[in-house]
């Protein structure tokens, strides 16, 4: 058994870290979501103004599901690049597997303004893209629907998670035994349906995962919008930022952060436990 | 159709036996530089038990992938049926795999595992409970249908592996070490039940084991690998009392090898000497440890071959002694009937007949 002190030592630091960077904050931030703005100082009156406000003025809501759009569309096309990119190489990439896996994770360590930078040449109208696009001849002028649209900013982030998709999945992927692959092709099935009936069930909890992983991401996303988003493709976090900025207004600020938090939350509890069912070892 | 059961099966196989099933023409196998098998040339008869036996690394679990389509020859056919099989892939061959860790899906059911070779072979839907069932029965699963593999112990494991190997009725069955991975008692129970079921449904089985017990007590034929090469094909009795080679004597059962000088047609080996009739030179003689008999125990035939030796040692068995026999500076293992402790000098003898030449 370990002393009384070896416990203390032990288990002082980690309790410390959570109680003043994670329990603190919440609860600051739980407190000031149920106080007021008045004559643009924080009044600690306890009320329910903030949520209220929320569905009163239809803005928060519709960015709040325009960011849930966004933050699904760039799911499903990290997953559609993923997906396939997980499977060649975890099942036929052979000696090219570590030299492509490394590819892979490269970009992650490039700074990600950097990358919104990159997005911002390609796109923009003097850019990488429109300078091609005239070039070949299949357009005459600059193209302006590129940059500052959702559709930039989906293709910004795909591209920024499209390895946090791929890591659990090939991860997954991996650790199909492959004789479960060749008991398949044993008893008749040919490669589609050895994919669909036993590849693919067997990787839903990577599946799950990075799905999980590239929507929350993208859900808390405020850099984008500004890099490449414009007016049009604002999202809730750049709301909750402004509130917090140059609106100072940080009880509905705090408000609407609750609010994600707790959709964050219950949507890590349900991929949880379906994650739970779906893996069988 | 549902009147196709086993017995239906036998009685094709019944009339088909003696017929060549598959055919291993000439096989080679390299991985890289390392060669695997090395021109391997097989029959086996439709109906039969064949066990490929070796020690790891001696090609036989390559020599099953290839059969079963996981691995393509190097050089080489396969033929089953009249039918080239090599070209095929996998999912074509009309040939089932009984895995090593049994391979089970761990996210499908016992019955939906039993009923996946039916499901995407494309067998007609209403039929596919009732073989699923028939299957289940064969292996006494039926009362673990509903269950996950995960919950079920490795004998269990065992038998829906093989209900569902033999769902899709392969004309020939590969067992890759199927139980090695069980305990000795269940083990022996297996064999017991692998043995009948194969006689009952008429089965090809192509059997890979690294255990000479378990190869003898189920085999029609035993074919013995050794770094990629066939050592001898023959049925357990015959390779037990007629081994070919000086490495098969002594990987089935134990065995005294022999190295003597022939002369005038008589063999001699130290103090030991018999007529033989092979031409004049060196030659290796195996004699296994039961064919050595004690004088006072049993009458020595005519020309048998006495011999004076020591007991250095005796191990009791049971039924049987196990000693340590040295005969003038030979020594010998022999086994002999159980009789009591045995010390000194006593008369030995064994028969010319049992001392069966063998190659290097």
């Amino acid at each position: 058994m370990y002393s009384r002190a070896y416990k203390w030592i032990v288990s002082t630091p980690p309790i410390l870290w959570v109680t003043i960077f994670l329990l603190l904050p919440y609860a600051l931030m739980l407190a000031h979501s149920f106080w007021l703005v008045r004559d643009g100082m924080i009044a600690h009156e306890w009320n329910l103004q903030n949520y209220a406000k929320l569905f009163q003025n239809p803005v928060y809501l519709e960015v709040l599901f325009r960011t849930m759009r966004i933050a699904a569309g760039v799911t499903l096309l990290s997953l559609l690049l993923g997906y396939p990119l997980a499977y060649y190489m975890s099942f036929h990439a052979g000696v090219r597997k570590e030299l492509l896996y490394q590819l892979v994770i490269v970009p992650l360590w490039v700074s990600y303004l950097v990358r919104g930078y990159a997005w911002k040449t390609i796109l923009g109208s003097e850019g990488v893209l429109n300078g091609f696009l005239q070039y070949i001849h299949v357009t005459k002028e600059p193209v302006s629907f590129f940059l500052y649209s959702p559709f930039a900013v989906v293709l910004m982030l795909t591209h920024i998670y499209t390895p946090f998709v791929f890591l659990p999945l090939y991860a997954s992927l991996e650790h199909i035994p492959r004789n479960l692959v060749e008991a398949s092709h044993d008893l008749g099935a040919g490669s589609r349906a050895t994919f669909f009936r036993v590849i693919l069930p067997l990787s839903l909890p990577g599946l799950l995962a990075g799905a999980t992983f590239a929507f929350l991401l993208t859900l808390g996303d405020f850099l984008a919008p500004l890099l490449v988003g414009g007016p049009s493709s604002i999202m809730i976090a750049n709301i909750v930022q402004s509130l917090f900025g140059t609106a100072y207004d940080w009880p509905l600020g705090a408000a609407i952060s609750v609010s994600i938090l707790l959709l964050t939350i219950s949507l890590l509890f349900f991929t949880e436990r379906l994650e739970k069912r779906w893996s069988f070892r | 159709m549902t009147q196709t059961g086993p017995r239906a099966e036998q009685a094709l196989a019944g009339a088909a036996s003696g017929n060549v099933l598959l055919e291993v023409r000439n096989v080679a196998k390299h991985f890289g530089p390392r060669e695997v098998l090395k021109h391997i040339s097989l029959e086996i008869a439709a109906g039969e038990f064949l066990t490929l036996l070796g020690e790891s690394g001696s090609g036989k679990t390559t020599l099953l992938r290839l059969i079963a389509g996981f691995e393509q020859p190097t050089s080489g056919e396969l033929w089953m049926g009249g039918e080239r099989l090599d070209t095929l892939p996998p999912y074509k061959r009309r040939v089932n795999t009984v895995f090593q860790n049994y391979a089970l899906f761990p996210h499908l059911t016992v019955q939906e595992n039993v009923a996946y070779g039916l499901q995407v072979s494309g067998a007609a839907k209403s039929e596919i409970p009732g073989r699923v069932n028939e299957a289940l029965q064969m292996v006494k699963m039926q009362e673990f249908a509903a269950s996950r593999p995960a919950k079920l112990s490795g004998g269990q494991q065992q038998r829906v592996a093989l209900a569902r190997a033999l769902v899709n009725r392969p004309k020939l069955l590969l067992l890759d070490e199927p139980l090695s991975a069980l305990d000795a008692n269940l083990r022996k129970q297996m064999q017991g039940e692998l043995k009948s079921l194969q006689r009952e449904l008429g089965i090809t089985f192509l059997f890979v084991t690294h255990d000479q017990d378990e190869a003898m007590a189920l085999s029609d034929r035993i074919a013995l690998l050794k770094d990629g090469s066939l050592e001898q094909v023959a049925s357990p009795r015959e390779i037990y009392a007629r081994p070919a080679t000086s490495y098969t004597a002594e990987f089935i059962g134990q065995t005294n090898l022999l190295r003597t000088y022939i002369k005038d047609e008589v063999a001699t080996c130290g103090c030991l000497q018999w007529a033989s009739t092979l031409p004049g030179g060196g030659a290796l003689f195996s004699l296994r440890p039961e064919s050595i008999h004690l004088s006072n125990d049993a009458a020595a035939s005519s020309d048998a071959v006495r011999f004076l030796a020591v007991v250095r040692q005796q191990i009791f068995s049971g039924s049987s002694e196990h000693l340590e026999l040295d005969a003038a500076g030979q020594s010998l293992r022999a086994q002999i009937p159980a009789r009591g402790p045995l010390s000194g000098e006593h008369e030995f003898w064994f028969s010319p007949a049992d001392a069966v030449p063998v190659r290097e």
